[in-house]
């Protein structure tokens, strides 16, 4: 019987095979197109694989927002944000080289594992040429070699780990967020100015990539500082209730807690600390304090009144005054009634950066692509002059420090107000060699096409 | 024919014939069409998981179908047999029969162990011991066994691991030899596009053994036995039996099915993460099975199929896909149909998933293959005989072991 | 000692939420003879009846206030609540901040509704069926009801914060002769633990002291007995399942300022729960509180940092390594009758 099936099969092969020469291509394979899902006819589709369930959803869905409104600029639509700031004009609103762009989007739930299932459904079904999001680091370092493999380009949006661009880095992967090694170099000297150089340091850490680069970047910055790390307490993403984590902290001798937790947890575990009335103790003669390295302004939203005087950091915040900025917040503002978080701000720009990439490059030919991002200089995108390093694929810019503050309340702040702008860190302060100890141990490789 | 009866290898047949022609069946629409960008499911990472997951349920329903013993934590034999297989790629190479074989044995060891234990009780004890047993595994993975599972950040291959058996210019995707999983052939006929990959077809191989290996052990000896267990296990013992030997050797036969699925899983796509073990991912296995029949051979193949279409075609049907579809309606009735619709589709499949297992639970207790049956029935004179196949392995269904 | 305490006041802190949904779960099987798998969508479904009450009392009119701008220089636009304008600043913020204890005024006629419901409309057609059966619909309703929350509340967890008067904390180090910050502990989480011991004491006082508990007691015992007396013990039954949504609905409700409710929390805390029922003894409603609370204190103890010293991730599997000990030596768990569910 398998016999059977088998030359079944083969006739079945070769007849279509025979048949195939008849045939109108509708998109062209790796092999005759020299790349991955080579776009044919008037349109190109990028995917955006961003977290809808679970606990980074709230970021997903606002980045899903501003990777709309991306799409709807690169086509000519709305009022065209960034398109007019950006340093490059090579834009004009007729898609990314006169093909209108179309999107898919799937749900990541913050798993690898789905993340991965849902990307290569969109390079393989949906034949996408791009794949933008993520909204925590291990799903961006897993997305990011899955896109290695498959040869097409990986944009990533929120991931804070040093491995993104470090350890784990590819040649077809882009991170414009900054990483835990930037907070810490523009966190300490804040934290010097506010607390003084002789503290004591708790870390709550997130038991994964992006939690253990960070809580590593954070102590070697506030050890070098004259702070002493009390403990390290690794706990699992999702935990929900952190009180057994937190009860201990207080008689610790620490006089700090560091939360090096985001999203839903991050929420919880400050709330819960809050609660356990660490914010009004003193501890060795010192009030005591929380620091909370990675901010988000969905985070400072969910966690309310809890963040007044945490301090934290953020690649970029709608309370900028800069020209980019405010075209950015305007488009963003008028079509959906809030600021935009700086989640959504990474990945608009990301899409427009690829688009403008192709645009360069001339083809969508990843390793064009490649090319074209690779020391790139650009400017007007909101972070001020920025640099795309050719040797890890990261970008280099301002780090903004970030102190939490009493909102208004208004109806359409949705509680974003909550942060107030305590310094511009300028990037010659947060840059660092490509073989860094922290990033050490990868290397990009060859761009793949897919052929 | 190959030792079965005319009706199973009808049966047989049929499931190779759908798994040797899932691209062209799976992509019933044409490419770039509206309903093949919505619904075709021919592309191959999930034709991959169809076939990974029809194994998984196939062995899982050895289990519970034929001895009743209902496990809630058969995702670690998953789980664990894909840690396996992807260490062999980290300290060998990327050739995919070490990795394959190391996490069969693997989730054998296991099974054998948590077997042993869990067997000493039954019904929702038995239950509830898996249940614990998988959830100290994924906790673990999470936490203690990092330096072996790399937590959530996943157990991934690095170009820094030794990988000693790998030589220069070997490929590194996972291979058979030099055969790369990722080689495909697309063929167009028309506006149809069909995609042919070497790692859909190791799969879908794998399923049909898989497949003819559980149609053996149904019509053995042996699984008359395990039956017998199911029916009534205090008469078994009282007839001077020891039922423990069989329900145990089934129990390791299905938790090795399990990591063969774990151990392909990985050879498709070189990544692995402690959720695969999380105790909904045995849910999900549970509920694979019920929907499509306990106790019937081609159930679980339905079942788990169903399932991962809904996974990823389903939940992909966003507001614009359904303001597409709709336009052609006046304004008012889009949107109330709209309204309607979009709870139950994009993230929103999990409640037509509940609705539909609950549905399949009240009123059809041998799943989707009785209730094919019931309306092949309704349409057919010779309705008892002709639908046999089945039938009598479903009518037993409600049957758990006594408690 | 002072790390010991305080590990035990997180331990009963998480007992009384295991106590009191293993409570539920007993009553239910107890009386109905149902493994009810949905018990901890209940639980959520509680949690969701705080953030609720708190969205019905801050629902809002926009005022617009010439004078200001927001951030895209329109004029700005303030949202006030009703309940503000009705009973005026002071009385509306008050209502707005104890939203949490007043939504258990919800809570009691809401989840008597959705209990009746369930049991009415779907747990009686499984009185007859095997355990597997049961287990498995619960299940599934489950997950209905949680995709209906996840469709209404979306995906995230939502803030009920507690009262002002409750949110801080208490150095209760200072009272037994500690140094100051030895013990300092939240109110709101002690404020839960009596709230629990209160609505135990209840349930306990309700089945021994009333007549309706009488009859239930006895039906638990010897349905058909009872039912031939002319008792119709059916319609007490489908009432103890209401009271034991409402019982597992206020656990949800009151824990929502320890935990943000979010529409997944019923399955985390489900498997938990049934944990504590088979170590406490399946039917035995004393055996499940105090196996909530042994649980709850040993979950406390295992993650101190002086223990998982020595036996690294013991705090995450601790409870499934008792129930794999207590199942395997004494499968009727710690109080469990002599007999019910033992093979």
């Amino acid at each position: 019987m398998t016999k059977t099936t088998y030359s079944r099969r083969r006739v079945l092969k070769t007849s279509a095979v025979a048949g195939t020469g008849l045939m109108l291509p509708t998109y062209l394979r790796a092999q005759e197109s020299g790349f991955t899902n080579a776009p044919q006819g008037d349109t190109v589709t990028i995917g955006f694989n961003v977290p809808q369930t679970g606990p980074y959803a709230e970021e997903g869905l606002d980045e899903l927002r501003a990777q709309e409104l991306a799409v709807e600029h690169l086509n000519g639509g709305g009022d065209g944000g960034m398109l007019n700031t950006f340093s490059q004009k090579n834009l004009d609103g007729t898609g990314i080289m006169g093909k209108r762009v179309e999107f898919v989007t799937g749900d990541t739930q913050t798993k690898s594992d789905v993340a991965r299932a849902s990307a290569q459904s969109m390079i393989q079904k949906d034949g996408c040429i791009m794949i933008n999001g993520g909204s925590s680091s291990g799903v961006a370092v897993a997305v990011q070699g899955l896109c290695q493999e498959a040869g097409v380009i990986f944009m990533a949006g929120l991931t804070h780990s040093n491995d993104t661009t470090g350890k784990d880095r590819k040649a077809n992967g882009f991170r414009h967020f900054f990483n835990g090694y930037m907070s810490g170099a523009a966190l300490a000297p804040v934290l010097q100015n506010a607390y003084g150089s002789d503290r004591r340091a708790y870390h709550l850490t997130a038991d994964y990539t992006w939690g253990w680069t960070q809580q590593e970047s954070i102590a070697a910055a506030t050890e070098a500082l004259g702070w002493e790390t009390v403990q390290d307490v690794r706990t699992p993403v999702g935990a929900g209730d952190f009180s057994s984590y937190i009860a201990p902290v207080l008689n610790s001798g620490a006089d700090v807690l560091v939360l090096n937790h985001y999203g839903g947890d991050m929420v919880n575990s400050l709330t819960q600390a809050v609660q356990f009335g660490l914010k009004d103790k003193q501890v060795n003669g010192k009030n005591f304090e929380i620091i909370v390295p990675l901010y988000s302004e969905l985070m400072a939203k969910g966690a309310g009144s809890n963040i007044e005087g945490v301090f934290g950091s953020m690649n970029w915040n709608w309370q900028l005054q800069d020209e980019g900025t405010q075209a950015f917040v305007r488009s963003f503002g008028e079509k959906y009634g809030f600021p935009p978080s700086n989640a959504a701000h990474t990945c608009y720009v990301q899409t427009l950066l690829y688009a403008d990439a192709v645009t360069r490059a001339g083809s969508f030919n990843p390793c064009a692509v490649v090319e074209a991002l690779e020391d790139f200089e650009f400017d007007g995108m909101g972070n001020g002059p920025t640099l795309y390093r050719g040797a890890d694929h990261q970008c280099f810019k301002d780090v903004l420090v970030m102190r939490g503050v009493a909102g208004s309340g208004n109806a359409n702040m949705v509680g974003y107000d909550t942060l107030e702008l305590v310094e511009q860190t300028p990037r010659a302060q947060v840059e660092y060699e490509p073989d860094h100890p922290m990033f050490a141990g990868g290397s990009l490789g060859e761009c793949n096409p897919g052929a | 024919m190959l030792g079965l009866t005319s009706r199973d290898f009808t049966l047989f047949a049929i499931v190779c014939a759908l798994t040797l022609l899932a691209p062209i069946i799976l992509n019933p629409f044409p490419t770039g069409s509206a309903l093949g960008a919505s619904f075709n499911a021919g592309y191959p990472a999930l034709m991959q998981r169809f076939a990974i997951f029809g194994i998984l349920v196939v062995g899982f329903n050895i289990l519970f179908g034929l001895t009743g013993y209902l496990s809630f934590g058969h995702a670690a034999f998953l789980g664990v047999g894909s840690y396996a297989a992807v260490w062999m790629f980290k300290l060998l190479s990327y050739n995919i029969v070490p990795a394959i074989v190391l996490s069969i044995i693997v989730a054998g060891l296991f099974s054998v162990v948590i077997g042993y234990v869990s067997l000493r009780r039954s019904g929702i004890y038995f239950s509830i011991l898996t249940l614990a047993f998988a959830q100290m595994c994924y906790a673990l993975a999470y936490s203690v066994f990092t330096p072996l599972t790399n937590g959530e950040t996943g157990l991934q291959v690095y170009t820094s691991d030794p990988q000693v058996l790998m030589s220069p210019g070997d490929p590194v995707v996972p291979h058979l030899f030099g055969l790369q999983m990722n080689t495909a052939e697309v063929v167009r006929v028309g506006p149809w596009t069909w995609t042919f990959e070497v790692g859909y077809y190791l799969c879908a191989i794998m399923l049909i053994a898989a497949f003819y290996l559980s149609i053996r052990i149904f019509r053995s000896p042996f699984g008359m036995m395990l039956r017998a267990i199911k029916s009534n296990q205090t008469r078994m013992n009282y007839t001077g039996l020891n039922s423990r030997p069989y329900t145990l050797a089934a129990f390791i036969i299905s938790g090795m099915y399990a990591g063969l699925a774990g151990g392909l899983l990985a050879a498709m796509d070189p990544l692995t993460g402690a959720e695969r073990m999380y105790w909904t991912a045995s849910g999900e296995i549970v509920v694979m099975a019920i929907l499509g029949g306990v106790g019937t051979l081609i159930g679980p193949v339905v079942g788990s199929g169903i399932i991962k279409y809904l996974e990823n075609i389903v939940s992909k049907i966003n507001e614009n896909i359904l303001h597409q579809w709709f336009a052609a309606l006046p304004d008012g009735l889009e949107n109330v149909l709209i309204g309607v619709v979009h709870p139950f589709v994009g993230e929103g499949w999990h409640l037509t998933l509940g609705l539909l297992f609950m549905v399949v639970v009240i009123f059809l207790p041998g799943g989707l293959v009785e209730g094919g049956q019931r309306v092949g029935a309704m349409f057919s004179r010779k309705s008892r005989n002709a639908s046999g196949v089945e039938a009598d392995a479903a009518a037993q269904n409600p049957n758990t072991p006594a408690e | 000692m002072d790390a010991i305490i305080l590990q035990i006041l997180n331990g009963l802190d998480k007992g009384s939420a295991y106590a009191l949904i293993a409570l539920g779960l007993t009553l239910i099987f107890g009386t109905l003879g149902v493994v009810n798998f949905a018990h901890g969508a209940l639980f959520m479904i509680g949690a969701f009846c705080a953030v609720t009450m708190q969205r019905l009392l801050t629902l809002s009119h926009v005022v617009v206030d010439e004078s200001q701008t927001d951030f895209l220089g329109n004029p700005l636009a303030v949202n006030v609540p009703y309940v503000n304008s009705i009973f005026g600043e002071e009385l509306g913020q008050a209502l707005i901040n104890w939203s949490v204890p007043l939504s258990v005024l919800l809570v009691i006629p809401v989840m008597l509704l959705v209990g009746w419901a369930i049991e009415r409309g779907l747990i009686k057609h499984f009185y007859k069926r095997p355990h597997a059966d049961q287990i498995l619909v619960t299940f599934g309703l489950a997950i209905v009801l949680q995709e209906i929350i996840r469709a209404m509340y979306g995906a995230n967890p939502i803030q009920s914060p507690a009262p002002p008067l409750f949110s801080g904390s208490v150095d209760l180090g200072t009272y037994l002769g500690f140094q100051a910050n030895a013990i300092v502990y939240p109110i709101w989480r002690l404020v839960y633990f009596f709230f629990s011991a209160i609505i135990i004491a209840a349930v306990f006082a309700f089945l021994q002291f009333t007549t309706f508990g009488m009859v239930v007691r006895a039906g638990m015992a010897d349905r058909e007995t009872v039912g031939m007396l002319g008792i119709d013990i059916d319609k007490r039954f489908t009432f103890m399942f209401g009271l034991a949504a409402v019982v597992a609905g206020m656990a949800g409700a009151m824990y929502a300022p320890i935990l943000s409710p979010n529409y997944h929390m019923g399955m985390d805390f489900l498997v938990l729960s049934f944990v504590v029922v088979v170590v406490g003894g399946m039917g035995s409603l004393p055996g499940a509180v105090a196996a909530g609370f042994l649980l709850g204190i040993l979950q406390g103890f295992a993650s101190m940092n002086e223990v998982k010293a020595v036996l690294p991730g013991i705090d995450q599997i601790v409870i499934y390594l008792v129930a794999i000990i207590i199942l395997l030596t004494r499968p009727r768990g710690l109080m469990g009758r002599r007999g019910v569910m033992e093979d």
